[in-house]
C-alpha cells in the first residue's frame, strides 16, 4: 500500500477514555474493587495486632468500628467485594472450558457451583465467628 | 520477544481474586457492619474469644491466606489500572511499588500472626 | 438499492480527512433519506453517489462475512453493513474510522499493525512432520473441530482492537483477534505449533497485557470470543510456566 503522499492521522487517546462508554466504566469498578478488598484486610490486620497489644488497644480498635465514617467504609467496601465475587465467577467459564465430545459445558454449571461454595463457606464462617 | 515471567503474578492474582472472591465478603460484614450494628447475637468481637480462637495455629494460617493472596491480587490489578489511568512511563516504578507493597503485607501479616 | 420508500431523512455526522487539503480532520454533515431496510452502508453509498463523491470507505460483500467495512458508529465499533439506521432513527448518526488505527483517508484506516500481529502468531498449520499426501488425509473428529471452531469463525474485521482501550493504551499489544486465531491453530489436532506460537503468544506484549475488559468479545459480530480465548491461553501458559519452573527437564511440548 506504499505510497509516499500518506499522511496518517493519529487520533490521541484521552486520560478519559473509561469515562467514554458505559462497559469501560463498569471495568475500572471492576477492578477498584481490589483497593477496597486490599484496605479492608489491611484494617484486619491491624485488629489482630491490636489484639496482640493486649485488652485495651484491642478495645480502642473496636471501638472506632462503631464509628460512622467505619461503618460507611465497610457498607462501601462490601458492596465492591460483593461486585468483585458477582464478576468473578461470572467470568469463570471464559477461562476454564470443560468439553464432553462435541459439547461444552454450559457457563451455569460452572458458576453455579461458585456461589454454592461462596454461601456454604460463608455460612461456616459466620458461625465460627459468631457462635463457634 | 522471550517468553514472559508473568505468570507468576497472574497465578498470585487468581489465586487472591478467588480467596477475596469466596472469603472477604463475610468478613467485612462481620466486623464492619453486624458487630458495630449489633445484628448478629452476642458480643462476638470481644477480646477473650477471638483471643482464644487465635489460639488455634489453623486460624492463624487461615488469617494469613486471606490477607496475603488478595493483596497479591490487588497489587496485579492495580498495577494495569494505574497504567490504564496514563501512569505508562513510570510502569516499572509502578509494578515494584505494587507488588513491594504486597510483599511487605505479607511479611508484616506473618510476622503479627506469628510473633 | 430500494425496495422501500423513504420515510423522513436522516443526519449523518461523518469523519473527513483529506491529507492533502488540510492538516486537521472535520466532521461533514449529510442528509439522508431514511429507509427501514437501509444500513448505514447504504448511507454512505448514497452520500458518495448522490452528494459527495469524494467520501472514501471500505466495504464489499455488504453482508457481515468478509470484515472491510468496520467503523465506528456513535462511538461503537461496527460493520457498517450490520449497522440499521432504524436503530438510531430519528437522532444523528456519528461515523468515524474504527478507533486505535491510524486514519489515512475519511473512513479508511492503516491496518498494517494488525497485519504484522497477525503474520507473527503464524496462522496456519504448523506442522513437526508434514504427512505425504500418499498417507491420505488428516482425519478429525467433529468433537476435535469443536475445540476451534468458534475461533475459526474470525473475518479479521478489526472491531475488536476498536474496542480493546490496551490497543490505544498499548501499540505493541498482540490484540484480542491475533490471539484468538493463534488458539483457532493451537486446538486444531492437525497443527503442532503451539510451542512456536507461544514465543510471541506468551511474550509480556501477548496475553499479558490483557486486562480482561471483555469489549473485544461483546463487539464481535461473529461470536469468536477473542477475550475467552485470551484467558484460556493465560490458564495454559501459567500452566507450562509452572511445568518448566518445577521440573525443567521434562521434554518441551
Amino acid at each position: 500500500m506504499g505510497s509516499g503522499t500518506m499522511k496518517p492521522y493519529v487520533r490521541p487517546m484521552p486520560a478519559t477514555w473509561w469515562l467514554q462508554r458505559g462497559p469501560y466504566v463498569f471495568f475500572m469498578l471492576r477492578e477498584l474493587t481490589s483497593v477496597f478488598v486490599a484496605a479492608y484486610l489491611v484494617l484486619f490486620l491491624v485488629m489482630i495486632d491490636r489484639l496482640h497489644q493486649g485488652p485495651a488497644a484491642y478495645q480502642s480498635f473496636l471501638e472506632m468500628l462503631k464509628s460512622p465514617l467505619a461503618i460507611v467504609f465497610h457498607v462501601v467496601a462490601l458492596a465492591f467485594a460483593l461486585f468483585h465475587t458477582f464478576t468473578w465467577f461470572n467470568l469463570t467459564p471464559k477461562a476454564l472450558v470443560i468439553r464432553t465430545g462435541e459439547k461444552r459445558v454450559p457457563p451455569a454449571a460452572i458458576i453455579a457451583p461458585n456461589y454454592l461454595a461462596w454461601i456454604v463457606i460463608s455460612v461456616i464462617i459466620g458461625w465460627i465467628v459468631v457462635k463457634g | 520477544m522471550a517468553k514472559s515471567n508473568e505468570p507468576i503474578w497472574w497465578s498470585l492474582f487468581s489465586a487472591g481474586g478467588v480467596v477475596a472472591a469466596l472469603l472477604v465478603p463475610v468478613h467485612i460484614f462481620l466486623t464492619g457492619i453486624a458487630w458495630p450494628l449489633g445484628i448478629l447475637p452476642g458480643d462476638f468481637l470481644e477480646f477473650s474469644r477471638i483471643h482464644m480462637l487465635f489460639a488455634h495455629p489453623l486460624v492463624r494460617l487461615y488469617c494469613f491466606i486471606l490477607i496475603s493472596l488478595p493483596l497479591f491480587h490487588w497489587a496485579h490489578r492495580f498495577r494495569f489500572t494505574l497504567v490504564d489511568l496514563g501512569l505508562k512511563r513510570i510502569h516499572t516504578l509502578i509494578a515494584v511499588l505494587c507488588y513491594g507493597s504486597a510483599i511487605a503485607g505479607t511479611i508484616a501479616a506473618g510476622v503479627i500472626l506469628w510473633s | 438499492m430500494a425496495n422501500s420508500t423513504p420515510d423522513g431523512t436522516i443526519r449523518l455526522e461523518v469523519f473527513r480527512y483529506s491529507p492533502e487539503k488540510t492538516e486537521a480532520p472535520w466532521y461533514q454533515t449529510y442528509e439522508v433519506p431514511f429507509r427501514k431496510d437501509w444500513v448505514v452502508l447504504d448511507a454512505l453509498n448514497y452520500i458518495k453517489d448522490q452528494s459527495d463523491g469524494s467520501l472514501t470507505f471500505r466495504w464489499s460483500c455488504r453482508m457481515g462475512v468478509c470484515g472491510s467495512c468496520g467503523m465506528m458508529v456513535n462511538g461503537i465499533p461496527k460493520l457498517s453493513c450490520a449497522a440499521f439506521l432504524r436503530d438510531y432513527y430519528p437522532n444523528p448518526i456519528r461515523v468515524e474510522p474504527l478507533a486505535n488505527f491510524p486514519v489515512l483517508r475519511d473512513l479508511v484506516f492503516q491496518l498494517d499493525s494488525f497485519i504484522e500481529k497477525l503474520k507473527s502468531v503464524q496462522p496456519w498449520i504448523v506442522r513437526k512432520q508434514e504427512k505425504p499426501v500418499s498417507e491420505g488425509e488428516y482425519l478429525q473428529s467433529p468433537a476435535e473441530h469443536a475445540r476451534y471452531k468458534d475461533f475459526s469463525m474470525c473475518i479479521n474485521c478489526m472491531l475488536c482492537y476498536a474496542a480493546c482501550p490496551v490497543v490505544g493504551l498499548e501499540p505493541e499489544f498482540l490484540g484480542p483477534a491475533a490471539i484468538a486465531l493463534a488458539q483457532r491453530y493451537n486446538f486444531d489436532s492437525r497443527d503442532q505449533g503451539r510451542s512456536l506460537r507461544q514465543e510471541v503468544v506468551a511474550s509480556h506484549d501477548g496475553i499479558w497485557q490483557c486486562t480482561f475488559v471483555g469489549e473485544c468479545s461483546a463487539v464481535c459480530p461473529k461470536h469468536v470470543d477473542p477475550a475467552g480465548a485470551i484467558q484460556q491461553a493465560k490458564v495454559a501458559s501459567t500452566v507450562d510456566w509452572f511445568k518448566e519452573v518445577l521440573w525443567p527437564w521434562g521434554a518441551a511440548r
